[in-house]
């Protein structure tokens, strides 16, 4: 098992004309996902590389299964995509795009949860469950399958932490970036509890950043909730306060989203900070031991 | 994106909520004129985005208009956490009876907006908040429904004492909704809300945040914009679509990523070295901004060598490796350069760096430690 996606996941590509959405897609195909079908308005009727192009989330969906939709329209249309496959009725919706507008992104949110969708981002790089499916940019050479789990706020640098699991040889259940927006689909919590509830996940790395305090709420989780190790990273440790390091959520401000906070909650909730991404495996290896 | 107190405040006058009349010059001589136009008992206030200008004298109050135009003067010479005071904003000097807070912003927890009010206005918001958190009241506000008046109104009765200064704060309340849902801000403070001399409430402050991620949508907003907001490099690179940041060091760094770029400082710092920069080239595949990216790192004269971090997902290593060889032809890069490359495209992305004479690494690490060794 994996949590959200595996071998059965049937994925639709919106946005699937784009210089990403296309280059993307056919690198998942490449990495074994299943995509059904993908949708760029007025383009409907057309195909790439042999998969189906509709103009609408609503109209693919009369002809395939979907269970999953990943987004690559530019951050003007980002809201309305996500909104069109709630409104489908997708289950699971990832959205790619960066530089999505933040205070539209807050109502989407409410909106996708009304509708009983799961959303992952935006500003997010996807997720993988390594030799089952892809969803999103994830250079899937760098995974292996296996048991540890990875979320994180990051997408690079989740790679980075992926990297170094696979050269150690601590293959993955499934590697998620959640995204560095403020208002991001799913956050710590509802992943941690995921991989806490599945059988094929032995232990889990949380990737933090500067900025907010979900990796304070995170730990708390962990602590009161989690019985799988997990071990952590958090980025920023020298970024000047108040200036915002790239992502929308990365700031220190008034105070919150201090590494220093973020380094004693995890460690107050007995979850090892590594200071560099590679010393990871050794601080899950030793917990799992 | 922020903008100064006096360009918030019209903001605020536009959408109907109650501010002094205000008058901004650049010239201590203007500053005469405009207090004899308020009055003659003024307050000249420095204009800077950055806080605290109260403690580093940047607020004085001047009773004519001889002495607006020396405090004035005294102002424009100020330098304020590193930024030099332009603009100067006279305002009549008010008689303030009592001050309190408001300001509206998003709550990432909770996934709402947040209506944050006191009594104690005119302090440190931060400070109070850790100190006395019972005397601030939070009040969540839904960015679909808007401002729920019945479940408003019992905590700015509570706060503003009266049914009448209540109501007048409820319609602020509903005018900063509509200014925050409008333009796309991320926050809107008044501090201090104030009961001035006709005994009713008015913004004698303003701090105005718009999302970045949202200004292709509001020409109006981004007129606004303060030149000085950005360093010029970093006005360079936004024009560009790269995330930079200067910071002291002397190690330039271009990542792509945010959390990658800024774990890749994190590890400067954790083998002695400094990074001279933060930059994120970005999650698309554009070879020309590596070009900028490289001219604005090689453009400051303190760094002494370049790390170049690149673990392609949508961003593509070739890319990159074009990008970096278009650039070593436009511009002449004397420092030395640490490239690791790994990810998306890699193969093709050494091939093309290897040929031209690079040293490609692909551990972070050994990276690292090879720019610090050499800077």
């Amino acid at each position: 098992m994996s949590i959200l996606i595996d071998e059965n996941t049937h994925v639709l590509v919106q946005g699937i004309t784009g210089r990403d959405g296309s280059f993307h897609t056919r690198q998942m195909v490449a990495d074994g996902t299943k995509i059904v079908a993908g949708v760029t308005p007025k383009k409907g009727g057309q195909d790439l590389d042999g998969i189906p192009i509709y103009n609408s989330v609503a109209e693919s969906m009369q002809k395939h299964k979907v269970d999953a939709t990943v987004i690559f329209v530019p951050p003007p249309f980002a809201n309305a995509a996500v909104r069109e496959a709630a409104d489908a009725g997708v289950p699971l919706i990832v959205c790619i795009t960066e530089h999505v507008p933040v205070n539209e992104m807050l109502s989407t949110y409410h909106y996708v949860k009304s509708k009983g969708s799961r959303m992952i981002g935006p500003n997010c790089p996807g997720l993988i469950s390594p030799g089952k499916s892809k969803i999103g940019i994830m250079p899937a050479r760098i995974t292996r399958p296996g048991s540890i789990g990875v979320i994180s706020r990051s997408g690079t640098l989740t790679y980075e932490v992926v990297y170094a699991l696979s050269e150690e040889g601590m293959g993955q259940s499934t590697c998620i970036g959640i995204g560095g927006d403020p208002i991001v689909g799913s956050g710590y919590i509802d992943l941690l509890e995921l991989f806490e509830n599945d059988p094929e996940t032995s232990a889990v790395v949380v990737i933090g950043e500067i900025g907010g305090e979900d990796e304070e709420a995170a730990a708390d989780y962990i602590k009161n909730s989690m019985t799988k190790p997990v071990a952590a990273f958090i980025s920023g440790r020298t970024a000047p306060p108040g200036r915002r390091m790239g992502h929308a959520g990365a700031i220190i401000s008034g105070g919150k989203g201090t590494p220093e906070a973020k380094v004693k909650a995890f460690q107050d909730a007995g979850v090892p900070v590594a200071d560099k991404p590679d010393e990871i495996p050794a601080l899950l290896r030793a917990r799992l031991s | 994106m922020n903008v100064q107190e006096y360009q918030g405040k019209e903001l605020f006058k536009s959408y109907g909520i109650p501010v002094q009349d205000q008058i901004v010059v650049t010239r201590a001589a203007d500053a005469r004129e405009a207090a004899e136009k308020l009055g003659g008992f003024v307050v000249v206030k420095a204009q800077v985005l950055v806080g605290g200008r109260g403690k580093a004298g940047g607020v004085k109050l001047a009773k004519t208009p001889e002495e607006a135009e020396q405090r004035a003067s005294d102002i424009l010479k100020l330098t304020i956490k590193g930024i030099p005071v332009e603009k100067v904003l006279i305002v009549p000097a008010a008689e303030i009876r009592k001050e309190y807070y408001l300001s509206l912003t998003m709550d990432r927890t909770s996934k709402s907006l947040i209506l944050i009010v006191s009594a104690e206005g005119g302090v440190d918001i931060e400070e109070l908040a850790v100190n006395e958190p019972e005397k601030i009241k939070r009040i969540p506000i839904s960015i679909d429904t808007g401002v729920d008046t019945a479940t408003i109104m019992p905590h700015l009765k509570e706060v503003f004492g009266t049914d009448e200064l209540a109501a007048e704060a409820l319609d602020t309340v509903q005018k900063l909704f509509k200014l925050y849902t409008e333009k796309d801000c991320s926050l809107l403070e008044i501090n201090p809300y104030a009961i001035v001399d006709d005994g009713h409430l008015m913004a004698l402050d303003s701090k105005v945040n718009f999302d970045d991620n949202a200004l292709f949508k509001h020409d109006d907003i981004q007129k606004m914009k303060n030149p000085e907001e950005d360093s010029a490099d970093e006005a360079v690179a936004k024009e560009a679509g790269l995330s930079f940041v200067s910071m002291d060091g002397d190690i330039g760094c271009m990542v792509n990523g945010a959390g990658l770029a800024m774990a890749t400082m994190d590890i400067i710092k954790l083998y002695g070295g400094e990074p001279a920069n933060f930059l994120d080239v970005g999650g698309s595949s554009n070879p020309d901004k590596v070009v900028t990216a490289m001219q604005i790192i090689t453009g400051n004269p303190k760094v002494k060598s370049i790390l170049i971090n690149i673990f392609g997902g949508i961003t593509r290593c070739d890319d990159i490796a074009n990008g970096l060889l278009t650039a070593m032809k436009r511009i002449d890069i004397q420092v030395p350069m640490v490239v690791r490359l790994i990810g998306t495209n890699e193969v093709e992305g050494r091939k093309i760096l290897t040929d031209a004479g690079f040293e490609v690494a692909s551990g972070l690490s050994e990276a690292v430690e090879k720019v610090v060794k050499i800077a």
